[in-house]
């Protein structure tokens, strides 16, 4: 039988050539010193590319950045995407509007909402300055994005506004599949709205809630989009995190070697941290 | 909701109130976009946080649509993203059938090696693809990205029409090839048209996928001759003196096809395809 390898086979030529190939050839990089534009470079180095890490201070911000973009983003996702999914899930007039315009900006191309947002917090064409100045949130009417203490909110705010759908759409699905039975059970039992949410829809959702958070924060990580696009990392790599900082280290410093020895150490830490993930999911499943 | 009809009104109030905050939040900066792309230069900056235009014109998209460039960066995005959707739906459609149909050896290896491509950083193959991309002439050439996509593209879209394929009952090719039909015809002639709909919803992914691409469109492709648009407006945006008019203009112009799907599909979504959406 080999119909089904012929059916496959193309698309699985295609991703193995152009994602499996590159991330060993990637890796392999990291041991190497590579420059664009430098013919005589490429000598296998070993682990001076991984020495150099260590002793970079962007790098170790950036890995502190890291954590503070994916918790940000993922947090506020999170908890607006639930508040939503919950108001959505009851039929009520003019639910189908709302939700398809909630949704939106789910669908606007990640570059698109950077550069939207970088447009919303410009003093010269945005309102968000402004209105922050006149709550008194800001001594002046001054862009976040060139100040290096808070440019990587400007990101984070436009991750939330862009990835809060998801969650929504993802909490909706689940709760629409609690069966409704339960619900009006426990209504005759005499439970409250607050009960019935702790002791059905919580635990009917908790599965949904981890799977879907612990791939996102894979998933925002791994994404450097809204940073390239919104300050490029800047100013002086104050809002870089690893990802971005392996882009912009390829991109502009064209130094190849550098970039895939970055990028290799960001694969590790995400690995550690889905191993983490599983170890926890053991222990836990053992404890019951 | 229960209790007394105040009650019911103030918890009732709350809820639109609530939804109302979350629809604002969702469209103002679309509104911001739209407002500014339509308010002409000579009160752009003087009335630049006024809630509404004084006056509209359309000159900025006037702009935009006599720029040269930009018309250039439209065609090549449009060619992009076309043939990007056309090849991966049809090789995930391949794929799909295999995964819905048949068990074989490998299956599992491949779904998960598919699995695995989805959460590896995108950034690890930026540098290998380029110095491979460089000497096969697919650098600053649309077939590269075109390739790019189409790889990225296909295991979603895989997982996608797999998941069309499995609500079709296999017993409908089977009877066409008791009736002596290959499976391949019957694939075509039978299958093919009732999985239409899962068809167009996948290109319609994939066309939005690389629409919006920008990581791999920098890289690759420096020269404006080949680059797509969203390459094009950022690139814009960097200039010494920029034009805040039409490059909004231009944002506005570049939304369209992709508002266009989603309202076509934003129904269905929530309907069937939350399982694989997980990749975002």
């Amino acid at each position: 039988m080999f119909e089904p390898y012929l059916y496959s086979a193309p698309a699985l030529l295609l991703v193995a050539a152009t994602t499996l190939v590159p991330i060993v050839i990637g890796i392999s990089y990291a041991f190497r010193n590579i420059m664009l534009l430098d013919p005589t470079s490429g000598g296998f180095v070993g682990l001076d590319n991984f020495r150099e890490l260590l002793r970079d201070a962007s790098f170790w911000n950036a890995l502190k950045n890291t954590v503070v973009w994916t918790a940000s983003c993922v947090g506020f996702q999170f908890l607006f995407g639930l508040i939503l999914a919950l108001m959505l899930n009851r039929p009520f007039p003019g639910r189908a509007l709302i939700q398809a315009t909630i949704f939106l900006p789910w669908a606007i191309p990640t570059f698109l909402v950077g550069m939207n947002w970088s447009w919303l917090l410009n003093p010269a064409i945005g309102p968000l300055p402004h209105w922050a100045y006149a709550l008194g949130l800001m001594n002046a009417p001054d862009n976040i994005l060139s100040d290096p203490d808070y440019a990587l909110w400007g990101p984070i705010f436009a991750g939330i506004w862009w990835g809060t759908p998801f969650f929504a759409i993802t909490l909706l699905a689940a709760l629409q599949s609690i069966p409704r039975e339960i619900y009006e059970a426990a209504e005759i039992d005499g439970a409250g709205g607050l009960e019935r949410f702790r002791s059905i829809t919580l635990p009917f959702l908790a599965p949904t809630m981890v799977i879907t958070v612990l791939l996102r924060t894979i998933w925002v990580a791994n994404s450097p989009e809204l940073i390239v696009v919104m300050t490029k990392g800047g100013p002086a790599d104050a809002s870089q995190i690893v990802a971005s900082y392996v882009f912009t280290q390829a991109y502009q410093g064209l130094n190849f070697g550098y970039a895939s020895a970055v990028a290799t150490a960001l694969v590790l830490l995400l690995l550690i941290y889905a191993f983490l993930l599983i170890a926890i999911r053991q222990a836990m499943l053992g404890r019951r | 909701m229960r209790g007394s009809p105040r009650v019911r009104l103030v918890k009732w109030s709350l809820h639109y109130g609530v939804l109302l905050l979350f629809v604002v939040a969702a469209l103002f900066p679309l509104y911001w976009l739209v407002k500014i792309s339509l308010t002409p230069n000579d009160s752009l900056y003087t009335h630049s946080i006024d809630l509404w235009p004084a006056t509209i014109s359309l000159e900025h998209y006037a702009t935009v649509i006599g720029n040269s460039d930009f018309l250039l960066f439209f065609r090549n995005s449009v060619i992009v993203s076309g043939v990007t959707a056309i090849a991966s739906t049809l090789l995930a459609a391949a794929s799909g059938y295999a995964f819905s149909r048949f068990v074989f050896r490998g299956r599992y290896w491949i779904v998960g090696v598919m699995l695995v491509t989805q959460m590896f950083p995108l950034v690890i193959v930026i540098t290998p693809i380029f110095s491979i991309f460089g000497p096969l002439g697919l650098t600053n050439s649309l077939m590269g990205l075109i390739i790019i996509y189409t790889a990225f593209n296909i295991p979603f879209a895989t997982f996608l029409m797999q998941s069309f394929f499995d609500g079709i009952p296999k017993e409908l090719e089977e009877a066409a090839m008791i009736d002596g039909a290959t499976r391949f015809k019957a694939l075509l002639q039978i299958i093919a048209p009732l999985t239409l709909p899962g068809i167009a919803a996948t290109m319609g992914f994939c066309f939005t996928g690389a629409w919006g691409e920008i990581l791999f469109a920098l890289l690759l492709n420096s020269a404006a001759s080949t680059s797509t648009f969203p390459v094009g407006l950022l690139l814009y945006s960097t200039r010494a003196t920029i034009e805040f008019g039409p490059m909004m203009a231009a944002g506005v112009l570049a939304l369209l096809p992709v508002c266009i799907f989603f309202f076509l599909i934003q129904r269905y979504l929530v309907q069937g395809l939350t399982a694989g959406a997980v990749k975002g």
